[in-house]
């Protein structure tokens, strides 16, 4: 697992799962045992606007859970791609869903990748899961954690009435793992 | 603001920590009134009281909540109400009865911008509120300022004990940040919460054993009221005394001393950090009792120092005890956002780069 | 044969009350002392004193009592009695403390079916504060701030609590009484009575209602202000229940 400081925003609209996302995040830090913090944005955007939160996940006492300076963004949408891709810290990355946003940086000091999440969601049958394909995508490139940790973080995450959504999930990020750009 | 490693560690929102520690602690009541950013301690109450034997209880208002544990509090039980900064205004009238009648219950602000209805994004700009005039009279309540979730969690602990023992109102000032952001917690299995409860004073029914207690702020007479207020202040002295909080990152040639509380500090020490890889000298003061005020604490802390910035979310206003502690012995500079937003270690490391410019110039 | 000598009810405090001549609010006093010393409760009750000429009543009577802000009582009972859901509650409150300040205390005390027993002391004025109008003041009624009598067209109309509350599906007994006669007197603690029994069976909320005098400030001598109750008071506010009914 990757063993340096891991400063993520997700960005894109409400209803994307873009808090869920960076929860499972933090409980991959958990369950590895590392220092974690998540920070959702809140209040209308709640509601269906924008959304974004930051995870922290490091090996020292985290200090500010707010991230100006992501070292990894994933981003889902195209107002939230503007405001955040230049502010991806150098030698950083950025996974773009790229059905719901067209642009291509420019930025040859960070690693984009671009994953057609939401039109793999609706080609797979897990529609709405286009949060967990990128992340994924995420966790393949990063070696963040194995498999077997994100499991158990769906299993921490997911009410046991809805037990069923574990499979789909898990289903979610091998597409992602697996994609090849 | 390490999370101390324990074999169980919950990863939960300021809120619900705040909520699931007051349990813990034996809080038995709370009575509550929707408002953001603070309504995840209303609904993890609603969801857990009922199952441990407790009562959740929304209020009609916030006025009604806070007379409600008056109510609960003076007949000796331990109880809590939470709200967000204007929420906290229209309990001021009750707070101030509960200080009156030396009752003892805790009190949560998660703060938001203000003035009026504001924002519901993060603020500090509840410090004098707090601190200074949590309602009319003369009075104080114990004021902790958690800067974690894990703080979130000893300092409702600590709050809970100490309003018992002072028979005082105590105040959690936390800020939206706090609130709703996740952390691994571990909540301490062996908390004694019993040490203080003996409550001899309290009107739950005499049971024909002793003469009736009255529970009261009302005394007409000057002389009577003024004692009680006499009486009051020395206990405060000794909470003075003896209760003051504070975390100190300071080192042996420390010339520039940030000075922040709450989730500001963090941003504080991230700026701190990046100071220090770039050469400057820079240290953190982080108050976590914010009344009393670690007054000598500083003090020592800015023993060396060449100059003092004070990072907060308002316009302005812990900096005056700030200025009140040092005596203006050495430069003070303010730093501040308001209305909601957050100050970011960038522009904290380009204030400390700016005051230490000045210095070698 | 041996007549009964007078006695103060073992729940009223042997102390000189500061209430003004003539005023019943001594009446209510005992009959709520009474009915504690008969159920035999004094060591399971708590009262809540409210802003308002009866805001010393914590001196008066021998159960623990408790002191709340202006119109706040129901909030504070509901807090004691949530806390201590075997112990008795009552509150003592007078028409501007329940029914202007406090309405929203009072009346959602009342939808919750808060399980204690209020006492609402009606006297038409603010007694305290030297007979300003209260929500309770009668049309045409002169007080301090109503000089030329009150004007509905300027000030509304009174509030009928019993009433309101009559509408509310928390509301065990809703009743209005008075204390200007013998008989009026018999029947006012037999409501009160009610009340409290309500409260031990964990029946809901209980409100008496009693229409009091206030000699001083009606500028009437202490027969006069019976009078001015029975002429005047009750056609306005009809005695009687208004509600009453097991809920749970």
């Amino acid at each position: 697992m990757s063993m340096k400081s891991n400063n993520i925003v997700i960005a894109g609209f409400g209803g994307q799962g873009i808090l869920f996302a960076g929860r499972v995040l933090a409980h991959i830090g958990l369950i590895s045992d590392r220092e974690v913090s998540w920070l959702p944005s809140y209040g209308p955007e709640m509601r269906g606007g924008t959304a974004n939160c930051c995870v922290c996940i490091d090996d020292k006492p985290i200090d500010c859970p707010l991230v100006t300076e992501p070292t990894t963004l994933i981003v889902m949408n195209a107002p939230s791609y503007d405001k955040f891709i230049d502010h991806v810290k150098s030698g950083g990355m950025a996974f773009i869903d790229s059905s719901l946003i067209s642009k291509k940086s420019e930025r040859n000091d960070i690693d984009c990748e671009y994953v057609p999440a939401t039109q793999l969601a609706t080609e797979n049958d897990i529609s709405g899961m286009a949060n967990i394909i990128l992340l994924g995508k995420l966790i393949g490139k990063t070696k963040l954690a194995s498999l077997e940790t994100v499991k158990e973080a769906f299993e921490q995450i997911i009410p046991k009435a809805k037990n069923h959504l574990i499979d789909d999930n898990m289903k979610a990020i091998k597409i992602g793992m697996e994609y090849k750009i | 603001m390490s999370n101390q490693s324990s074999p169980k560690k919950h990863l939960m929102k300021g809120n619900e920590a705040i909520a699931e520690a007051a349990i813990r602690s034996g809080c038995k009541c709370f009575f509550g009134y929707p408002i953001t950013p603070q309504t995840e301690i209303s609904a993890y109450m609603a969801k857990r009281m009922p199952k441990v034997g407790g009562v959740y209880l929304q209020a009609e208002s916030e006025i009604a909540a806070i007379n409600m544990v008056y109510g609960c509090a003076g007949s000796g039980v331990r109880c809590m109400t939470s709200s967000s900064s204007p929420g906290i205004a229209l309990k001021a009238e009750g707070i101030s009865y509960i200080a009156g009648s030396d009752l003892p219950c805790v009190i949560i602000n998660v703060q938001r911008g203000g003035p009026g209805l504001g924002g519901i994004q993060p603020s500090q700009s509840d410090y004098w509120f707090m601190t200074r005039a949590l309602g009319h009279g003369d009075f104080h309540a114990l004021v902790f300022a958690p800067a974690s979730v894990q703080e979130m969690v000893d300092t409702v602990c600590d709050a809970f004990d100490l309003a018992d023992k002072y028979r005082m109102p105590a105040v959690i000032l936390a800020d939206g940040l706090l609130g709703q952001m996740m952390e691994p917690v571990h909540f301490p299995e062996d908390y004694d919460f019993n040490k203080n409860t003996e409550k001899p004073w309290a009107a739950n029914g005499h049971g024909n054993k002793r003469k009736h207690n009255i529970i009261n702020s009302l005394f007409l007479q000057p002389d009577v009221l003024e004692d009680e207020n006499f009486k009051r202040f020395k206990r405060y002295e000794i909470v003075k005394k003896n209760e003051t909080k504070a975390e100190i990152d300071i080192e042996e040639d420390t010339e520039l001393l940030v000075v922040a509380y709450g989730s500001v500090a963090r941003i504080a020490k991230a700026a701190v950090d990046m100071a220090r890889k770039n050469g400057i000298k820079a240290g953190l003061f982080r108050p976590i009792t914010l009344w009393p005020y670690p007054e000598k604490e500083l003090q020592k802390a800015a023993e060396k120092v060449k100059k003092v910035l004070v990072v907060e979310m308002s316009m302005g206003q812990m900096v005056e005890d700030v200025r009140i502690s040092l005596k203006s012995r050495i430069p003070i500079e303010f730093h501040g956002r308001t209305g909601g937003i957050v100050p970011t270690p960038a522009e904290v490391f380009e204030k400390l780069k700016e005051m230490d410019g000045d210095d070698n110039a | 044969m041996i007549m009964p000598s007078y006695t103060i009810p073992k729940a009223l405090c042997d102390v000189p009350t500061h209430y003004c001549p003539g005023c019943t609010h001594g009446i209510i006093h005992k009959l709520i002392a009474e009915v504690i010393d008969e159920m035999g409760i004094e060591g399971e009750t708590i009262g809540i004193c409210p802003v308002g000429c009866s805001v010393m009543a914590y001196d008066y009577f021998a159960c623990d009592m408790m002191e709340a802000a202006h119109g706040r009582a129901p909030a504070v009972a509901t807090g004691i009695k949530r806390g201590n859901p075997d112990k008795f509650v009552f509150t003592y409150q007078g028409d501007g403390d329940l029914a202007a300040i406090g309405t929203a205390e009072t009346v959602h005390a009342a939808t919750r079916g808060e399980n204690i027993t209020v006492i609402f002391v009606n006297n038409a004025t603010y007694g305290m504060t030297g007979g300003q109008m209260a929500p309770t003041t009668l049309p045409g009624q002169i007080t301090q701030t109503t000089p030329y009598g009150r004007n509905t067209d300027i000030e509304g109309f009174p509030v009928k609590i019993c009433e309101i509350l009559s509408q509310i599906d928390g509301v065990a007994l809703a009743q209005r009484v008075t204390v200007i006669d013998p008989n009026t007197i018999k029947t006012a603690k037999a409501a009160i009575r009610k009340g409290f029994e309500y409260q031990k069976n964990k029946q809901g909320f209980s409100l008496i209602e009693v229409l009091s005098t206030c000699p001083t400030n009606w500028g009437l001598s202490p027969v006069e202000s019976l009078n001015w109750v029975k002429e005047k008071m009750i056609p306005y506010y009809p005695l009687g229940v208004f509600k009453e009914g097991a809920i749970r």
